[in-house]
Formats: structure tokens, C-alpha cells, sequence
């Protein structure tokens, strides 16, 4: 335990040492800011007095809060591979990894500490987003019950890609690969979540099944679905005890 | 405190190391000798639980590499061909989050990190980021890392390569400091590093073991016989070579004696005893009872180089006449070399 905060504050330490995690807080920033919550608010307060005099109530939470948090799993897909390629990609081209595989630390303790740290800075890169939703909160009145919720399926979903970035991350000592390859299966799983939508065979539904995006859905409804955080949690120890063979094969390739 | 039995290491293709076995007995520095990809850096990454044998075992402070890695890691350090730094760290910083990654309590950390900074003479590098230092603050750094919770053992893969002179001489210290209360172990294929600093050598080539011994035993067992430099005065062109050489020729136990380039008025030879004999004593009487000066005399030891060329070319196994031949010829060139 000890030894995974250990490595968690290292994880986190140099992410904000270098410039990624400002680089990927200023991207995440720039795009959910101006990209979603701007002109989505925009038009809501221009729509507003319009609809209030057709006496309909503008409910926030379904017309702005979940709109936004869907754009921001949408974003977050192309911005962790970003947080996962030097994960071990990075220990491995610097000979670092010899010092960590050399020390009495065990495998799984390495990838524990290094996936948190991950998530960490993951969760402030949502903390961002929160903070424009906060203002919502001091102009209007939206249920918070349902907000919270969409962060816990957003830090799943994430904690899930991360963990699968971790692994590819594990496979190569090339950073641009791993973020490459990570990047590409993100956007595999979010294109086959799309394509596979509207389509009752059983391989399509199977697919769209296992693309982690689709899990989203409920959770942004406002809903804790134990089906979907069970998804969640399954892939996130599939991917991370992968990565713990991938290690373990490192030893015998080296 | 290592003991390693019948090692063998295999690649998908290669054997890295091929049956190796040897001890080392607490305290000693031993110099681990061999060619580019002889094995040297495969043999500690086992010792150190980063590669796991294909065959054999390795004992580590009496823990097993496979069955007890942890305690094996907690009871090493190891450095490495390139330090592992992590370049964005200042020194202080990283030293003190790889003693805490090896278990040392955060009480202890602080005392530890001055200890070795004051160890390894980074006292004045201490807030500086790692990536600014030049590469002999980094190498010490990396063995600032390996001592840092105090190991047994100590492993070093090469610490002196892409060092200049003195800082070569600085980490020897170094080494020499530490050497009472660590077992070292230390590659490298500079031969003058494991003359200075070594107590025992191992030398291996292409995966297997050729020699381990002392570096003194190491020398006189393959010097099969004494070779001698020796420097007579002349003036005025007396006495000539030819009478020098036919005087050294008859001393008793020489097989030979090769006159040099007469340089400023000195005559000078290089004479070989047989097999076994002492002729300095012998040679000295000749020269001055014969009435001439003779202003030098001095053995010439065959170098670490000979032996290490001898045994780590040519896999075939050398005749006792063949072995005398290269042994002959080898040590002029070196003892030119060393005057130059």
C-alpha cells in the first residue's frame, strides 16, 4: 500500500512537473469551455425567457448538464491516451524500469500506483469541466443527485481507457506509439458504439456491448446501473492484469 | 555472500550465459571482465531478480533469485549500464524517493539522502534537476541510488564508462571507500579499472567462465616466464650491443635477450628467462662485473591485457609451446606502450 502512493506521487509529480498536464488541462479547457458549455449556454439563455412565456420550465440538468458531460466522455477519449503513453513507455526508454523491476516493489504495486496516478490527473482534468458546471449551480437550480452521478460514470469510463492506455503503454519503450495505438483504439470503441447503434444482429449487439462508451448511457441519465459499473470495474482489472503479464513478459524478453 | 551455481541464460536464439558458476566471499570488490556482449550485463540482471534464470541458481546474502526476490532486492543495489534517472527530478528529491521505494521508513529517509549526498560528493548538486548535471554527476548520482539503504551488495555495470580521467579516479575512491562494508561486484571491460580497483576477477567470454582468480594469481599463473627490461650506459661507444647482448646471453635461465634502439647513449634489451627462473639477480651481477653502468633493471609483468586477449580469443585451447609464444610476443608491445 505503502508502495503504490509511493508510486502514485511520483506519477503525479511529474505529470505536473512536464508540461502534459497542463497541456492536457488547457486542451480540455479550451475545447469543453468553447466548444460545448459556451454556445450551449448561449443558446439556452437566449431561449430561455422565450420558453418561459410558453410556460415551460427549462430543465438544466437535461438540456445543458447532460449534453455537456456527454461532449466531455467524448473529449476525454482523445485526451488520455496523452496521459497514458509515457506511463511505462517512459521507464522503459529511460532504463528507469530496471530501477523499479530491481527494487523490493511488487508488479502489481508499480501498476496500481502508476493507473491512480493516472487518475488523478484525469480527475482534475474533470475537475475543469465541473467548475463551469458549478456556475450553473449558481444561477440556476439543477438537481445535483444526477450531476454526480454522470462524474462517477465519467471516472469509471476513464479509469477503464486509462487502464487499457497503461497496457498498450507497457508494450512498447516508444511513447508516440503508445499514444498512437492508444488513441486508435479509443476511437475504435468510439465509432463502433455509433455504427453498431441501430443494428439488432447479435455480433453488432455484442460489440456494442463491450464498447466501453456505450456504459456511459446510463450513468448520464442519472442512473447507477450495478450491470454497467460491473462492466466497468471487470475491464478495468482484464486491462490492468494484462499489463501485469506484459510486465511479467518484460522480464523474460528484456 | 553470492554464490551462483550452473547459471545458463538463454534468448529466443542465443545463450546469453552458459553454465557459469562462481562465489563471492563478503567484502570483496570483484571485477566482473569480459568482451562486449560476453554476458556480463545478463549475469546481474540476474543477480539482481530483473531476469530470471533458464537454468542453475543464484544465492544472494543466502535468498534465492527465484523464490525470494524481495529479499534479495532489499539487500542490493545495483546500478545499472545507464543510470536510471529520472531527469526531471532534482537530485535530492529523486535520491530520496528511491531510498523510499527500497524501504527505508520516512524517518530515516532524510539522514540517508545527506548521507549518501555527502558519500558521493553531491552536496553542491543537490537542488539541481538531474537532466542539467554533466554526465559524471549523473554517474555518481546512479551510485548515490545503489547505496542509498545501505545493501549488502553492491552491483555496478559498468560505472566508469563515458567518464572522463579524474572522474574515473573519483569513482574509484569511491569504490574503495565503500568497499569494507559492501560486497561489490563491478563490470566492465577496462582492463586498468579491474587492475586498480579489484581484488578478484572473473572473466568471461562469449557466456562462459575462462578465469577467476586473484589479479596477482591471475598474472603469475600465465606468466610462464620472467621478462626483463634492462638499460646499460655507454660512452663513447663502449661497451657496443654486440658485447652487452653475448654477455647476457651466457647468464644462466635466459632463452633469449633482444637488443632495442640504443636511445641517448643507453643500450637497451629485453631478456627472457626460461620457464620458471629467476634471472634478475643473475643479469645485474654480469652487467657490473663486467665494469658498466647499468642504470636500469626492471621485471615487465605480462598486462591484465595479454592475459584477458590470451583467454577470451582464439576458443581454442592453446598448446603449452603455442601459449609461450603468444606470451613472448605480447609483452613487448605492452611495455612499449607503457613507456610511451
Amino acid at each position: 500500500m505503502k508502495n503504490i502512493l509511493l508510486i502514485c506521487r511520483k506519477e503525479m509529480r511529474s505529470y505536473f512537473a512536464s508540461p502534459i498536464a497542463y497541456a492536457v488541462l488547457a486542451l480540455f479547457a479550451f475545447l469543453f469551455g468553447g466548444l460545448a458549455f459556451y454556445p450551449n449556454v448561449k443558446y439556452i439563455v437566449q431561449m430561455g425567457p422565450q420558453a418561459q412565456m410558453q410556460g415551460q420550465a427549462i430543465n438544466l440538468n437535461e438540456m445543458v448538464i447532460r449534453p455537456l458531460l456527454g461532449f466531455a466522455s467524448t473529449i476525454s477519449l482523445f485526451l488520455l491516451p496523452l496521459i497514458t503513453m509515457r506511463l511505462f513507455a517512459e521507464e522503459k526508454s529511460s532504463g528507469t524500469m530496471e530501477l523499479l523491476l530491481t527494487s523490493p516493489v511488487r508488479d502489481i504495486e508499480i501498476i496500481l500506483g502508476k493507473w491512480i496516478g493516472a487518475l488523478g490527473l484525469y480527475t482534475s482534468v474533470l475537475a475543469m469541466s465541473a467548475l463551469n458546471i458549478s456556475f450553473l449551480f449558481m444561477w440556476g437550480k439543477p438537481d445535483w443527485k444526477p450531476v454526480l452521478v454522470a462524474y462517477l460514470g465519467l471516472i469509471l469510463q476513464g479509469g477503464c481507457l486509462l487502464a487499457i492506455g497503461a497496457f498498450i503503454s507497457s508494450l512498447t519503450r516508444n511513447q508516440i506509439v503508445a499514444g498512437g495505438a492508444t488513441f486508435f483504439v479509443c476511437l475504435i470503441l468510439y465509432l463502433l458504439s455509433y455504427f453498431t447503434a441501430y443494428n439488432n444482429s447479435l455480433p453488432s449487439q455484442v460489440i456494442n456491448y463491450l464498447s466501453i462508451v456505450t456504459h456511459m448511457e446510463s450513468f448520464s441519465k442519472g442512473v447507477i446501473d450495478s450491470k454497467d459499473v460491473i462492466f466497468y470495474l471487470s475491464m478495468i482489472f482484464f486491462a490492468l492484469f494484462i499489463t501485469s503479464r506484459s510486465m511479467e513478459s518484460l522480464r523474460w524478453r528484456a | 555472500m553470492i554464490k551462483v551455481e550452473g547459471l545458463t541464460k538463454r534468448y529466443a536464439r542465443t545463450v546469453a550465459v552458459d553454465n557459469i558458476s562462481f562465489e563471492v566471499e563478503k567484502g570483496q570488490i570483484v571485477g566482473f571482465l569480459g568482451p562486449n556482449g560476453a554476458g556480463k550485463t545478463t549475469t546481474m540482471r540476474v543477480l539482481t531478480c530483473f531476469l530470471p534464470p533458464t537454468s542453475g541458481t543464484a544465492n544472494v546474502a543466502g535468498f534465492d533469485v527465484l523464490e525470494n526476490p524481495m529479499e534479495v532486492k532489499k539487500r542490493i543495489g545495483y546500478l545499472p549500464e545507464t543510470p536510471p534517472l529520472y531527469l526531471d527530478m532534482a537530485v535530492s528529491e529523486y535520491l530520496s524517493f528511491v531510498g523510499r521505494l527500497k524501504g527505508i521508513s520516512s524517518g530515516d529517509i532524510k539522514s540517508r539522502v545527506d548521507d549518501v549526498i555527502g558519500k558521493c560528493a553531491l552536496g553542491e548538486v543537490r537542488k539541481k534537476l538531474i537532466g542539467k548535471l554533466s554526465k559524471g554527476f549523473r554517474q555518481r548520482v546512479g551510485i548515490a541510488q545503489a547505496i542509498i539503504h545501505n545493501p549488502d551488495v553492491l552491483i555496478l555495470d559498468e560505472p566508469t564508462s563515458g567518464l572522463d580521467p579524474k572522474q574515473i579516479i573519483e569513482i574509484r575512491d569511491l569504490l574503495h571507500a565503500l568497499a569494507g562494508d559492501h560486497t561489490i561486484i563491478l563490470s566492465t571491460h577496462i582492463l586498468s579499472e579491474v587492475e586498480h580497483s579489484c581484488e578478484r576477477v572473473i572473466i568471461i567470454s562469449q557466456g562462459r567462465l575462462v578465469a577467476i582468480d586473484s589479479v596477482a594469481n591471475l598474472t603469475n599463473r600465465l606468466r610462464g616466464s620472467e621478462a626483463v627490461a634492462l638499460e646499460v650506459e655507454a660512452t663513447a661507444g663502449q661497451p657496443g650491443p654486440g658485447d652487452v647482448q653475448v654477455r647476457l646471453e651466457q647468464v644462466s635461465g635466459v632463452s633469449r635477450v633482444v637488443a632495442k634502439e640504443p636511445k641517448d647513449g643507453r643500450l637497451l634489451f629485453e631478456v627472457e628467462s626460461l620457464q620458471g627462473r629467476h634471472i634478475r639477480a643473475d643479469l645485474a651481477r654480469t652487467v657490473v662485473q663486467a665494469g658498466w653502468n647499468l642504470s636500469e633493471l626492471r621485471p615487465v609483468g605480462l598486462s591484465l591485457e595479454d592475459i584477458f586477449l590470451q583467454l577470451t580469443t582464439a576458443e581454442k585451447k592453446a598448446e603449452p609451446a603455442e601459449s609461450k609464444d603468444t606470451g613472448k610476443d605480447a609483452p613487448k608491445a605492452v611495455a612499449e606502450g607503457d613507456k610511451k
